[in-house]
């Protein structure tokens, strides 16, 4: 099946050519290469368990969204009347329960090590926008389930959204309307963003240690080909005299 | 130069690396949520309190509803007064000079009298004598109607609330009215009739539940269970359960003055959310509050391994 | 008015019934929200003090 590519013809070391397609591959690759997207080494310095926060929130997610899968099978009302029914609610409140403790004790711990320095800003960015993304999702969870607390929470979350205008295009009092935005929009919006998130933190990789002191030689031998701007500079006089 | 080098962070594998199984951390981490989900979820299982109908709030208290339905006849209701999205009865809020709610507009209209009363007693095959009163109360011209309706209002007042202990008076046409749709309601007719009052098919509970909320039965129940905005009640679940501990800081500013009796409390607390959610988003760009973590050295703990490498390397 | 599906298989841990608050000053707080925040804040501290295994290879 070959394809006519403009006069030139179509060489194997991929230089141009392609079109489309080759020129979004041709830019995959170079971003993220295979063994950088998943490397089977890892720094030296990650070495702590609080490491294992942002996996650990990633399996949960995955949990959330697949006890979802099973509610959605036999639809909004299922769990109120079948014992299973009732299990796999528990399991869906209980799994986020566990990704929401989880992704906060990992934003604890990439704020204490100011993650976002050497041009990782955007995971920064992309890890706190799903946060708030999630308790989004959360929340129309919430006013989904279809019993006493949703009816609350619809009747009072409603004030507080009609007060800013918001109320006048998403009414939590409309049953459908949230039930759509829980199970399609927010966990697409949220999936996107963690994927891209994890996709950041392979591209730069897991952010080195804060250096100690500011000497010129406590910096390693290969640094980033491109200084980043100020992003992750504290004024001298707030940094500390050497350790 | 130097500045400019000092800021560039390292290349992570110029301290050294080690092997690392990616596949098999995420599989092991799949594996132990989903067990510690199984084990959570066998134990403590899910909170399912019923939902309270319409029906079942107009049994237990008679009393509250037809109140609540002479309000909404009368249009002294919460929801009567509330302007957008459901009125012009009321401006709604402002955040500082805007009135975002009034920009926005009446997108969902409702017409307290006749969506809660008028409508659902029209609909449903009625009596002679509820005819009768229906149309008397259509045809009267809007003062009589709130002569009728302040004067019942005044006589359930002097009842403590109890329809069948009003004293005889001029109402009208309404205790009748009153009368059957309490009778409507205790039937579980009301419950379908708010919903479908759109349509077949329907998924919007609007109406059914403005309705339950300008009654009291709805927020008396969400009391005991700590669930009012001045019990931190965003943050609660029913029962013994955990909530939504992530919104303690929302539901932190209706706790304290000057949100906790300011009229505009609802815009101004999502006002300072929505900024403080901006602050969080870019934490990295905001000097000072990005400083925090050199300057309260949790990183010292975290890396002590990779510090204590480093001082052995060097002479 | 509070009613539960307990029929249909109770659990051995039953959380319906009537929360337990703490109150501070204008701090209301449920047992089982602290718990929650308690447990988290304990492993967060156990997750950075805890030593992590040392690697075998250094390259």
């Amino acid at each position: 099946m070959s394809e006519q590519v403009g006069t030139t013809p179509v060489a194997p070391a991929e230089a141009e050519g392609g079109g489309w397609t080759g020129a979004v591959r041709r830019r995959a690759v170079r971003a993220l290469p295979p063994d950088k997207l998943l490397p089977d080494t890892q720094p030296a310095y990650v070495a702590s368990w609080i490491y294992v926060f942002g996996v650990l929130t990633l399996a949960a997610f995955i949990v959330v969204l697949a006890s979802g899968c099973v509610l959605a099978v036999k639809g909004p009302a299922w769990w109120h009347t079948s014992g299973f029914g009732h299990y796999v609610n528990s399991m869906h409140l209980w799994s986020v329960e566990l990704f929401m403790a989880f992704m906060v004790i990992h934003l604890w711990g990439k704020f204490f090590m100011a993650a976002w320095r050497g041009r990782r800003a955007l995971t920064w960015i992309t890890g706190s926008v799903a946060f708030l993304g999630s308790v989004g999702t959360a929340f129309t969870g919430y006013l989904a389930q279809q019993n006493f607390d949703s009816q609350w929470i619809a009747t009072q979350a409603k004030d507080g959204l009609n007060s800013v205008g918001i109320g006048a295009y998403f009414n939590v009092l409309d049953f459908g309307q949230m039930l759509m935005w829980h199970i399609v929009l927010l966990p697409a919006v949220v999936g996107i963003l963690v994927v891209w998130h994890i996709l950041l933190v392979r591209r730069r990789g897991v952010v080195p240690p804060i250096a100690l002191s500011d000497r010129l030689d406590e910096a390693a031998p290969s640094t980033e080909s491109v200084p980043e701007p100020v992003l992750s500079t504290v004024p001298d006089a707030e940094r500390e005299a050497g350790s | 130069m130097s500045r400019r080098v000092r800021d560039a962070e390292p290349d992570p594998y110029s301290f050294g690396s080690r092997p690392y199984d990616l596949v098999k951390e995420f599989t092991i981490a799949l594996l132990a949520v989903l067990a510690l989900t199984f084990v959570l979820a066998a134990v403590f299982s899910s909170p399912d309190d019923k939902p309270m109908t319409i029906a079942s709030w107009a049994k237990a208290d008679p009393g509250d509803f037809t109140a609540t339905a002479l309000a909404e006849l009368d249009g002294s209701s919460g929801t009567a007064g509330y302007g957008p999205p459901y009125n012009t009865a009321a401006d709604g809020q402002k955040l500082g000079p805007l009135a975002l709610a009034k920009l926005a507009g009446v997108t969902h209209p409702i017409d307290t009298a006749q969506a809660f009363v008028l409508g659902p007693l029209g609909s449903a095959l009625q009596n002679t004598p509820v005819t009768a009163a229906l149309s008397t109360y259509s045809g009267a011209a809007a003062d009589q109607q709130a002569k009728w309706t302040g004067a019942y209002s005044d006589a359930l007042t002097k009842a403590n609330g109890d329809p069948t202990k009003v004293a005889a008076g001029d109402y009208g046409p309404v205790p009748v009215l009153l009368t059957q749709l309490l009778a409507q309601a205790q039937a579980g007719s009301l419950d379908g009739a708010l919903l479908s009052e759109g349509g077949f098919y329907q998924t919007d509970y609007t109406l059914p539940l403005l309705f339950l909320a300008d009654g009291s039965d709805l927020a008396a129940q969400a009391d005991t269970q700590h669930l009012s905005g001045d019990q931190w009640g965003m943050m609660n679940e029913t029962g013994n359960f955990p909530g939504q501990a992530w919104l303690w800081l929302y539901t932190f500013w209706y706790q304290i003055s000057p949100f906790n009796s300011s009229d505009n409390a609802d815009a101004q607390v999502w006002g300072i959310m929505a900024l403080l959610s901006l602050v969080l988003v870019f934490v990295p760009f905001i000097p000072g509050l990005r400083s925090i973590p050199r300057l309260v050295p949790i990183y010292r703990l975290i890396w002590r391994q990779h510090y204590a490498e480093q001082r052995q390397r060097r002479p | 008015m509070v009613n539960n599906f307990a029929a249909l298989g109770a659990a051995p841990v039953d959380l319906n019934g009537p929360g337990h608050y703490l109150n501070w000053g204008v701090i209301q707080i449920s047992v089982a929200n602290l718990v929650v925040v308690g447990i988290m804040l304990l492993v967060f501290v156990l997750a950075i003090l805890l030593r992590f295994p040392r690697g075998r290879d250094r390259k």
